[in-house]
C-alpha cells in the first residue's frame, strides 16, 4: 500500500477528531440519516448565529437595486419587461465575501470547544475568512490551497487569495494540482491537532442561513413581499443550501430558490493541462454537478450542504459571460466587485426578462476584487495559457479553448440544466453505496426530501434498480 | 549565502509519481505532487539547500530553499481590447 493509502485509510479517524462531531449517531435507515438533527445539533439557533456574527462585524450586508442595469435587461427583453435586480453587497464583509458567514460560525465553535487553530483546505475566499476569524478569537490558522499547475504557473485569483490569507497572519502551504492536497491537509490536521473548518460542516452553513433570512427580511421591509426569486451561485452547496433554509426560516416559502454556476464542462477538475486553462476556480460546474449529486463526497461523512433539497432550478453561463457582467456592474452602477462573485448576477439578468416589471430578483453575492480577482489579469492570464478571447456569440464558447465575450447584451442567456437528470444521478448514487439490494421506510421517506420527488417517484426508481423495499 | 532568519520559499515533494492517487488523469500522474511554504530560516543556508523554516504560526517544517524574500507578482497586467466597449455600448442602449 502507498503512503497516500496508508494515509487516506485513517481518514475517517483524523477528520472525526479534527471536528467533534460523532456523525455515526445520525444515521438512520440502510443509506439515510437524520439531516435536521444533525443541523440542530449545531447549537446555536438562529438568533444565536445572527449574535455571533453581529460580534465579530459579519452579516447586515446592504441590499442594493440595480436600476440600470434592470433598464439594460428591459430594453433586450423580449417582452420590454424584466423583474427588478438587487444584490445583497456581500464583499463589505470583513475578508470580502459571503464566507464570511460560514467560518464566523465555525471558528467561534473551534475557539469553544478549545482548539488551539483552524484549517481549511481552500483555493478561494473561505481560507481568507477562516484566517479572519481566527484572528477576531486568537486562534491560529493553516490554509491547504491548490495553487499551482507542474510549471509552478499560478492563477491569479488564487495567487491573491493565498496573498490575502498570509496578510492575515495564517500559513499558507501551496500545492500543485491534485486531488491530494486532502491528503496534504490530513496529514496537517494530524500534525497540528487544530479544528477542521470543513465547508461541509453544519456549523458553516447554519452561518449562511442568516443570508437567507436577511434577504426576506429586506424585502418585507422594502417591498412589503417576499422577493419572486434568488439566484445563488452554486459549487459544493452550502451557499445555496443555506440561503435556502434561511428563507424558509423566515417563512419565504414561495420564493424560487436558482442555483447559477459557470459552465466548465470538459475540462478536468484534476488535470495539469485544465488547470490554468479555466479563469474560475470555483462556482462552476465542475464542483457543481459532482456535489449536487453525491453531496456526501465531500471531507466529512454527512455533508450539511444538500442542494438538491432546496434547488428549484438550476443554470449555467459561461465565463466570457460572467466577465461582461463584471464589467457592467462597475461601468452601469458604479460597483467594482470580483467576477466569480457575479456568476449569478449575470444569470439574473437573462432570468429577470422572464418575469414582470413588478418582480424582484435577488443576486445573493458579491466578492471583494483586487491585482488577481478581476477580469483583467484574469483574460490576460487566459490569453497567455493559449486561451482564444474575442466578442461575440457566447454560445460558440468551449471551455478550455475560449472566452466569448457577449457582443451584445441581448446574447446574454442562461442553460438550464435537466433537473430530472440530476434527480436520476442523485439516485444512482445513492442506490451505489447500498451494501445489499434493500431499502426501509426510513430510507424512502429520506430520500424524497434529498431530491424534492414524491415518495411514489422514489420506489418507482428504487425498484428500477432492483431495490427491495423492506 | 542566506542568512538564518531569513524569509525563503521552500518546495518540498509530498507525493512522487508512484505514490499519487490511481483516479487522476495521467498528465497529473506523472508528475510529483510539491508544495511550497515560506518561512523564517532556522540556519544560515544556500539557494537549492535543504532547511528548516519557522512558519508564520511558528510550525516548524523543511524544504528544499526555491526563493529568498518570495514577494507577490500578480497584478493587473495589459490592455484588454475585448472588453474596451461593454460599458459604452451599454449606456448607449439604455440612453436611448
Amino acid at each position: 500500500m502507498s503512503k497516500y493509502e496508508k494515509l487516506m485509510q485513517r481518514k475517517n479517524e483524523i477528520i472525526l477528531k479534527s471536528i467533534g462531531i460523532d456523525y455515526n449517531k445520525y444515521e438512520t435507515g440502510k443509506l439515510s440519516f437524520d439531516y435536521e438533527g444533525l443541523m440542530k445539533d449545531v447549537g446555536y439557533c438562529l438568533e444565536e448565529v445572527k449574535e455571533i456574527q453581529k460580534e465579530v462585524g459579519v452579516g447586515n450586508t446592504p441590499l442594493i437595486e440595480l436600476k440600470n442595469i434592470t433598464k439594460l435587461a428591459r430594453k433586450v427583453s423580449k417582452t420590454g419587461h424584466a423583474a427588478r435586480i438587487f444584490v445583497k453587497d456581500e464583499s463589505c464583509n470583513p475578508s470580502g465575501s459571503f464566507k464570511d458567514r460560514r467560518a464566523s460560525i465555525s471558528v467561534f465553535d473551534a475557539m469553544n470547544r478549545g482548539y488551539k487553530g483552524v484549517g481549511a483546505a481552500t483555493s478561494g475566499n473561505y481560507g481568507a475568512a477562516v484566517a479572519s476569524q481566527a484572528n477576531i478569537r486568537g486562534l491560529k490558522c493553516i490554509i491547504a490551497n491548490e495553487c499551482f499547475d507542474s510549471r509552478k504557473v499560478g492563477q491569479p485569483e488564487i495567487l491573491e487569495k493565498a496573498r490575502k490569507c498570509e496578510g492575515f497572519g495564517a500559513e499558507v502551504i501551496r500545492l500543485s494540482v491534485g486531488p491530494e492536497l486532502f491528503y496534504t491537509y490530513l496529514k496537517i490536521l494530524e500534525n497540528t491537532g487544530y479544528y477542521n473548518a470543513s465547508l461541509y460542516s453544519s456549523y458553516g452553513v447554519a452561518g449562511v442561513e442568516t443570508l437567507g433570512y436577511e434577504i426576506a427580511e429586506q424585502c418585507r421591509e422594502k417591498f412589503g413581499k417576499d422577493p419572486e426569486a434568488v439566484v445563488i451561485t452554486n459549487a459544493g452547496g452550502g451557499n445555496v443550501t443555506g440561503t435556502a433554509r434561511g428563507l424558509i426560516k423566515a417563512g419565504a416559502l414561495k420564493t424560487k430558490i436558482i442555483g447559477a454556476s459557470v459552465d466548465l464542462s470538459g475540462l478536468h477538475m484534476a488535470s495539469d493541462i485544465d488547470f490554468n486553462k479555466k479563469s474560475f476556480t470555483t462556482g462552476h460546474t465542475g464542483f457543481g454537478i459532482p456535489f449536487v449529486t453525491n453531496p456526501d463526497r465531500s471531507d466529512v461523512p454527512r455533508s450539511a450542504a444538500r442542494p438538491l433539497r432546496y434547488l428549484d432550478r438550476y443554470v449555467t453561463t459561461t465565463q466570457g459571460e460572467v466577465f461582461w457582467m463584471t464589467e457592467i456592474l462597475a461601468q452601469l452602477e458604479g460597483l467594482e466587485r470580483g467576477p466569480a462573485g457575479n456568476t449569478s448576477l449575470v444569470a439574473a439578468f437573462a432570468i429577470a426578462q422572464e418575469y414582470e416589471d413588478d418582480a424582484i430578483i435577488i443576486v445573493q453575492e458579491t466578492e471583494y476584487t483586487g491585482a488577481g480577482k478581476h477580469l483583467i489579469p484574469q483574460l490576460n492570464f487566459a490569453k497567455d495559457n493559449g486561451i482564444k478571447v474575442y466578442v461575440g456569440d457566447p454560445k460558440e464558447q468551449i471551455p478550455g479553448e475560449n472566452i466569448v465575450i457577449p457582443s451584445h447584451p441581448s446574447k446574454v442567456s442562461v442553460t438550464d440544466l435537466d433537473m430530472e437528470g440530476l434527480k436520476n444521478s442523485y439516485m444512482k448514487n445513492a442506490v451505489n453505496k447500498l451494501t445489499e439490494n434493500k431499502a426501509e421506510q426510513v430510507d424512502i421517506e429520506f430520500l424524497s426530501l434529498e431530491t424534492k420527488l414524491s415518495r411514489e417517484k422514489v420506489v418507482e426508481i428504487l425498484k428500477q434498480h432492483n431495490i427491495e423495499i423492506c | 549565502m542566506i542568512k538564518k532568519g531569513t524569509w525563503v520559499e521552500v518546495e518540498e515533494t509530498v507525493l512522487i509519481p508512484e505514490d499519487r492517487a490511481t483516479n487522476i488523469p495521467d498528465e497529473t500522474k506523472k508528475t510529483p505532487l510539491k508544495s511550497w511554504t515560506r518561512g523564517k530560516c532556522l540556519s544560515d543556508s544556500e539557494l537549492g539547500s535543504e532547511v528548516k523554516v519557522e512558519t508564520n504560526i511558528g510550525r516548524i517544517t523543511k524544504g528544499t530553499i526555491v526563493e529568498i524574500e518570495p514577494g507577490y507578482y500578480h497584478t493587473y497586467g495589459k490592455y484588454v481590447e475585448e472588453i474596451s466597449n461593454i460599458g459604452k455600448q451599454a449606456r448607449e442602449i439604455i440612453a436611448k
